[in-house]
Order: structure tokens, then sequence, then C-alpha cells
């Protein structure tokens, strides 16, 4: 029986793809005229291939599981003594499985939008799942034709060839399926969009529907990125945690435009304006994940994330990017102009304040789209090789952060429709001062040589000092003494709290950034055992090599101790290791966190009379930079749990009770 | 803002290519002249590991990045300018090895979309809120709804009443 289990899913697989087919015509057919029973197929059917696609992801976890190397993809990513949780992660460690994670997540986005999407029009929720139905028709005919999992050996070898080192971590274990949740979490607002267009009905309600999956699949993806970025930190042994990659940019475009979505189906929802550009963004932010799966998955990059190396591959996701994109694009070039624009605004208004953020936004993931993609462009097109890295990158998409951080404070405290900046400005008064006195701080820190780091670390704690004054406000402790004051704070929206705590993260991360960036020491030496060296206040002693042995590597371990004040406060040991199946080494840093800062010691060779060379950090606040994404996700999550969102917004929020208005 | 962000690639680590691991900058390399060193780290930080995938040659363990590495460090100890020395670098290797291309035609588009995106939608954003101030008589602060917009707000409450 065991032995069938393989087959089984491949079998799940293709029916799943028929299953598809039928989600593809017979809802939205329905929704169109009006046919109640084949819109009713929409629910039902989503279900069918959540469990369908599930039962294929099974069956292929299980041949990992019982190291079936009879399938090649087991074989080629697998190894009998690799560690349980790796054998587990190592599902989605390669090109075939990683695909299949993301059709699983596209059926279950959909599986829950038919469960909890109640309040939706039947209509829309419809002709919205038999959209999600083309995504999920394209991409299975896409593994079942050029990545199929399930397939083969015969005879079947008798050990596996591993999986890539580097991918043995904890990090493959959190890092793709958080990514993924966000990536493909944003199927969902596409096809809320198109639906949307095929019906030709759009109106403020559709933001209010839309807004907890795009705020869903938003702080998935926020905490995805963050993931990535921590795990090459620790991983890569550079000590970088940012390198703009073409693969981190594959996930930060979409973050960006759907960041952008998230602050403008806001004004679609409470000012019914915006409807244009809100399904503009909506149809774009998808096409965006579906252009990194497309960088990231057909090779075009050759990178650790492209497992790919067939062109076939290629070429097929090709082709799916161009017809969806393609097609909504049109959809909307048809569509669009028929839609009616709504509420009217002031320039400097809330609404003014969010067109601004997505002017920002939009900007600056146009350079990131064109600082990734034009090498590739301009090879195809003109043969001509040139390289855009990171000092592009910071020249271009750095300085479209200045404004929007400046601007960030002002946005909750002015009021829809017509604002009054200077009022907004005297409200703020306390936290500039915070931001100058945090300013001057650095500057006294920084001396001239890094001088631009106090204009940066004023700006950041301006967005943190912000936020908190902007939550403070809302109380009015100053009019209600500190019991009502505080019983109002319990009282606000959690709306209210997840757009404080979305920017006060924002504002973490950016502090973060700025204080690590600025003020990080490095030293690069090489250390002979017991000798001793200074870094930021910390003695490090080298203590020498000893070998060690793991359960499918062995590594060279060197032992540092670090001391402060003159006592020992805690031990590093940096390796480098052998994977033995694969004959690969890496390197293995070892970090030791004090406060908010890190101490970094990641080596080089190891010299044959016990010295090595090493690499050593002192990183102030760089945790700060994960942390403040806890505490942006932690807003979504906290706006997500609103009443008026969760349950499909009986009352308009319009009339929610708010100092600001 | 001052920020400097090392310049590697999460790609690059693939040491499945270079068989070797993390070196990187090597002690040896490291010039007596602090401040020359600094220069050199920052130049570093600018040039491309030819035969990396997106790395610069201050992150690279490839030989040929260290080989570059050293004659960086040459070129500043022989007093060449920042500005020479990439020139030197770029004559030798083409312009690949520049992770910031220099503004040339054939990077107009790159180095101007950014800029035209913002300008651009700042004019449009500004041209649209004209229109429909104008539009609107004018008035942009207290439009009341037109009959429209009251049939519109009358449907969508209906439509969430259930």
């Amino acid at each position: 029986m065991m032995a069938m289990t393989v087959e089984f899913g491949h079998y799940a697989l293709v029916l799943a793809l028929v299953l598809s087919l039928v989600q593809s015509c017979l809802p939205i057919y329905g929704a169109l005229k009006g046919d109640r029973r084949l819109m009713a197929v929409a629910g039902p059917v989503s279900g069918m291939l959540f469990l369908l696609v599930g039962l294929s992801f099974a069956a292929l976890t299980s041949a990992y599981l019982s190291s079936d190397f009879s399938v090649q993809n087991v074989y080629e990513n697998s190894h009998s003594l690799k560690p349980l949780i790796y054998k587990i992660t190592g599902v989605w460690g390669n090109h075939e499985g990683s695909m299949l994670l993301w059709v699983l997540i596209l059926v279950f986005f959909a599986a829950l939008v038919s469960a909890f999407g109640r309040s939706i029009p039947d209509t829309l929720r419809a002709a919205s799942l038999g959209v999600q139905g083309w995504v999920s028709a394209a991409f299975l005919l896409f593994i079942l034709a050029t990545s199929n999992p399930f397939l083969r050996l015969q005879p079947a070898p008798a050990e596996g060839q591993d999986l890539n080192p580097i991918l043995q971590d904890i990090g493959l274990a959190i890092h793709p399926p958080l990514l993924y949740l966000g990536y493909v979490g944003f199927s969902i607002t596409f096809s809320f969009a198109v639906a949307a267009l095929i019906l030709g009905r759009i109106d403020a309600a559709w933001a209010r529907w839309v807004r907890p999956w795009a705020l869903l699949a938003w702080l998935f993806l926020t905490l995805g990125i963050a993931m990535g970025s921590y795990w090459a930190y620790y991983e890569l042994g550079w000590g970088g945690w940012w390198f703009w990659d073409p693969v981190e940019n594959a996930s930060f475009m979409p973050w960006l435009a759907g960041t952008a979505l998230l602050h403008s189906a806001l004004v679609m929802e409470k000012r019914n304006a915006l409807k244009v550009w809100t399904i503009l963004l909506a149809i774009l932010t998808f096409s965006l994940s579906l252009l990194g799966t497309f960088l990231v998955r057909s090779g075009v990059l050759t990178s650790v994330h492209a497992f790919a190396t067939d062109p076939a591959r290629g070429v097929f996701i090709l082709a799916i990017l161009c017809v969806f994109i393609g097609g909504s694009l049109t959809l909307y070039a048809w569509r669009a102009p028929m839609l009616k624009q709504g509420g009217l605004f002031a320039p400097v208004s809330r609404e003014g304040a969010l067109v601004l953020n997505n002017l920002l936004l939009t900007a600056a993931c146009a350079a990131v789209f064109v600082g990734t993609l034009y090498p590739l462009a301009l090879e195809a097109i003109a043969n001509e090789k040139i390289s855009v890295g990171p000092p592009f990158f910071n020249l271009t998409f750095g300085p479209l952060m200045i404004p929007l951080l400046i601007a960030v404070p002002f946005g909750p405290y002015l009021s829809w429709k017509r604002g009054d900046l200077l009022a907004v400005a005297q409200r703020l008064w306390a936290a500039f001062g915070i931001a100058i006195i945090a300013m001057l701080a650095a500057a006294w820190l920084s001396g001239a040589e890094r001088i631009l780091a106090a204009p940066a670390v004023g700006l950041a704690v301006w967005v943190i000092a912000g936020s908190i004054s902007e939550i403070l406000s809302r109380a009015r402790f100053r009019d209600v003494g500190i019991g009502t004051g505080i019983s109002r704070l319990a009282g606000l929206p959690r709306s209210a709290w997840g757009t404080a705590l979305g920017h006060m993260g924002l504002g973490i991360t950016a502090l973060g950034i700025v204080v690590t960036s600025a003020f990080e020491v490095e030293a690069i030496r090489s250390v002979q055992p017991e000798d001793r060296f200074e870094l930021s206040g910390y003695e490090v002693v080298f203590r020498g090599v000893a070998p060690r042995r793991g359960a499918n590597f062995t590594e060279d371990v060197a032992h540092f101790d670090i001391y402060s004040g003159g006592a020992k406060v805690t031990e590093l040991e940096p390796t480098k290791r052998l994977y033995t199946a694969r004959q690969m080494p890496t390197t293995e840093s070892a970090i030791a966190t004090f406060g908010f800062s890190q101490l970094y010691i990641s080596i080089g060779e190891v010299r044959e009379d016990g010295g090595v060379d090493l690499r050593a950090y002192h990183k102030p606040l760089i945790t700060l930079i994960w942390l403040g994404t806890l505490v942006m996700a932690a807003g979504g999550a906290v706006s997500l749990s609103d009443r008026r969102l969760r349950v499909g917004a009986p009352k308009r929020a319009r009339q929610q009770p708010s100092p600001a208005e | 803002m001052g920020i400097r962000i090392p310049a590697l690639l999460l790609g690059a680590l693939l040491a499945v290519f270079t068989a070797s691991d993390l070196r990187a900058v090597e002690p040896d390399e490291v010039l007596d002249d602090p401040k020359l060193e600094e220069r050199a780290r920052e130049l570093s930080s600018e040039l491309r590991c030819m035969v990396c995938q997106n790395q610069s040659i201050d992150d690279s363990d490839a030989p040929l990045a260290k080989d570059l590495r050293i004659l960086v460090r040459e070129r500043l100890k022989a007093g060449d300018s920042d500005q020479q020395v990439l020139n030197y670098l770029v004559d030798r290797y083409g312009e690949f090895v520049l992770l910031k291309p220099r503004f040339a035609l054939h990077t107009l588009f790159l180095w101007g979309v950014p800029p035209l995106v913002l300008l651009g939608g700042g004019l449009a954003i500004f041209l649209a809120w004209k229109r429909r101030k104008r539009d609107s008589g004018g008035e942009a602060k207290q439009a009341p709804l037109s009959a429209d917009e009251e049939r519109e707000l009358k449907r969508i409450l209906d439509d969430s009443a259930p």
C-alpha cells in the first residue's frame, strides 16, 4: 500500500487540475447569468481543490519521510541521514516541491474565501473564486507538465543526494511558507479585482471586503521577508541583512505595491475615491508576485533560489505571466473608464496623505523594478552586460524613503476631506522635540565623520514618536484625566491601534537600519589560540579550534570567550562545516545578543597551526530591524481583528468616533 | 542618508559555484593606512565580482575578487583617486564591473524611471485634482452627495445588511 502513496498524490494532483477547470468556468458563468446553482459550485469545489492538493502535498511529504529514493525529487534533495525536520522542510526546498506549496497556498486562500467570505455578495464571491480557479489551473498545469515532483526512478538509488546544505536550517521551515502565504495571498485581491471588473460593479464596499484579505497577505509577506532577511544574516556569514539581490527584490516589490494597496483601499472604503487606482494596484500587486515567481523559478537569475535550469519551465511561467498580467490589464483598460470617481478631497487631508504614500511607494517600487529587470532587458535586447547593485538602489530607493518617513506621522492626524496641516503640526510638537533630541544625541555620538547618521536617526525616532503621540492624543488625557483616558485607549477601534503599531514598526525598523549601518564596528584579523582583541567595548578571546561531528556533517568549531568589564559574559562558537553527502562546506556564524545589539563572529580558513581568519562585528540595535517588522505585522493582525473588518462591516466606518475627525 | 548597505548577494552565496568558502577580505590584504583602507573598502563594495552571482568583490571569496581587491589597493597606494581606480577597472573589465552603472545613453531609462514615475505621478495627481475641482465648481471641501452617489451609498448599505 505504502508504495502507492506517490501515485495517489500524482493522481490527486491531476484530479485537482480537472476540478480547477470546473472552478474556472461554472461559477463565473453563473455569476454573469445570475444562476445561483452554478455560483454555488464555487464553494464545495474550492474545498475539494484544497483537499486534493493537500493530499498530494501529504503524499510527497510521506515520500520524503520514508526516504523513498525511487522518487526522483526525493533522491535529488534528500538523504536518509538527514534530520527529520529537514526531511519535512526539504519537501519545498526544491523547485518542484516549492511550486506544489505555491499551489497549495493558492487553493488554501480560495478555500478560506469560500469558508469565511459569507458577507461578500454571492456573485462577487463566485466570480472571484472562478478567477482564482484560472490561476490554480495554470499553475497545476505548469507543475504537471514541467515540474512534476512525483516522477519515479528505475532502478531506485540506494541513497539520496542530500539537500543543499545552505537550506538545511530552521529558516527553511519558516521563510518559504510565510513568504508564499504573502506572495500568493495577494492572488485573492487580484481575483477580487478581476471579478469586479468582469461584473462591472466596483464600489466602496468592494474595498471593505477586500481589505482584510490584503491585510492578511501583507502581514504574512512582511514576516516572510523579515525572516528571509534574518536567515541570510546569520547563515551567509557576511553580516549583511539585505543585499538588493534580485530574489529579494522579487518579494519586496509585491510588498511595496501591497503596502500601497492597503492604504489606497482605505480611501476607497471610507471615501469611495481612488477606485480606479486601487483596482489597478490590486492587479499590479499580484502581477509582481507572478513576476517574482517567474524571476525565481525560471532560472533567469541564477541563484540559490533558482533550482530550475530547464528552459521549458521559464517559457511556461512567462506564458502564464503574459496571459494573466496582459489579460487583466486589458480588462482593466476596457472597464476602468466606466468607473465613476467618488468623494472629493482637498490636497491637505487624510486622503491627500494616503495619495502621497501611494505616490512614493509606487516610485520606490518602480526603482526596484527597473533596477532588477533592466540588466536582464539590456542583455536580451542590446547584448550589453551591466550590473545594478546596492549602490544604485541606495541612490534611487533611499531618497524616496525620506519624504515618506517625514510624512508618516502626519497621515493619521489629518482629517478626511480637508485637514489642517498647521494644527496637526502643533499636535506633533512633542514627537518633533523627541526626534530633535535623538538627532542631537546621535550627532554627539557619531562625530563629524558620520554626520549624516544624525538626521537619519532623528527621522526614525520621529516616526516612532509620532505614532505613539497619535495614539495618546486619541485618549485625550489632558481633557479627560488619566482614568478615562486609559479606558478611552482601550475603547479605541482596533484599526486605530493597527495603524499606530504599523507605523511604529516602520520607525523601529528604520532606526535599526540607520543605527547599525552608521555605528557598526568590524574587525578582520587572523588569530592564534589565546589571542585577544577589543571590539566595541567587548574583549574577545580565541580559545582554539576543535572538531565536531553532526548528523550529516563534520565541522571545525572555533571557541571564543567574550568578556565585558573583566567578566565573561558569553561564549561564541562559529564553525566551518563540511556536509559529507555533497562535500560542500558552509560557514555557520555565531551571534550573541546584548539588549538590541549583537556581536557577530564568523570564521574563514582554519590553518594548520590552529589559527583562524575571522570577521567579527558589533552591530548596534540591529535586532530592531526585525523586531520592527514584527511590530508591523502585529499592527496588521490587530487591524484584522477589528470587528468592522471581521464581520464585513455592517456599519459605515465613517460613523466611528475619533478625535481626529 | 548615510546608510551603507553591504553589497552582497544572497544568490552569490552559492558556494555551489565556488567550492571554497567565506573569506572575503582577508587579514593579509588589509592596508596599514586606515584612511586608504577605508577608501579601498568603499570602492570594493561598488565593484562586482565578475565570476560570482551579483556579489561585490568586498564580500566575495573568489580568487578573482581577491586579485581585484589587491589591485584596487595597489592603485590607491600608487596615488590614484577613487574615480581613477574605477576608470582603470572599467578599461580592463568593462562596465559590467560597476555595481552602480554610469549615467549614459544606454542607462538613461534605468536612471530615468524612478524620478520619472515620481514626477509623472505627481503631475497626474495634480491634474486629476484640478480637473475634478473644476468639474465640481471649485468647491472641494463641501461637495454634497450627488443623486448618483446617494443611490450608490444606499446600494452599498443595502448590500451589507444581510
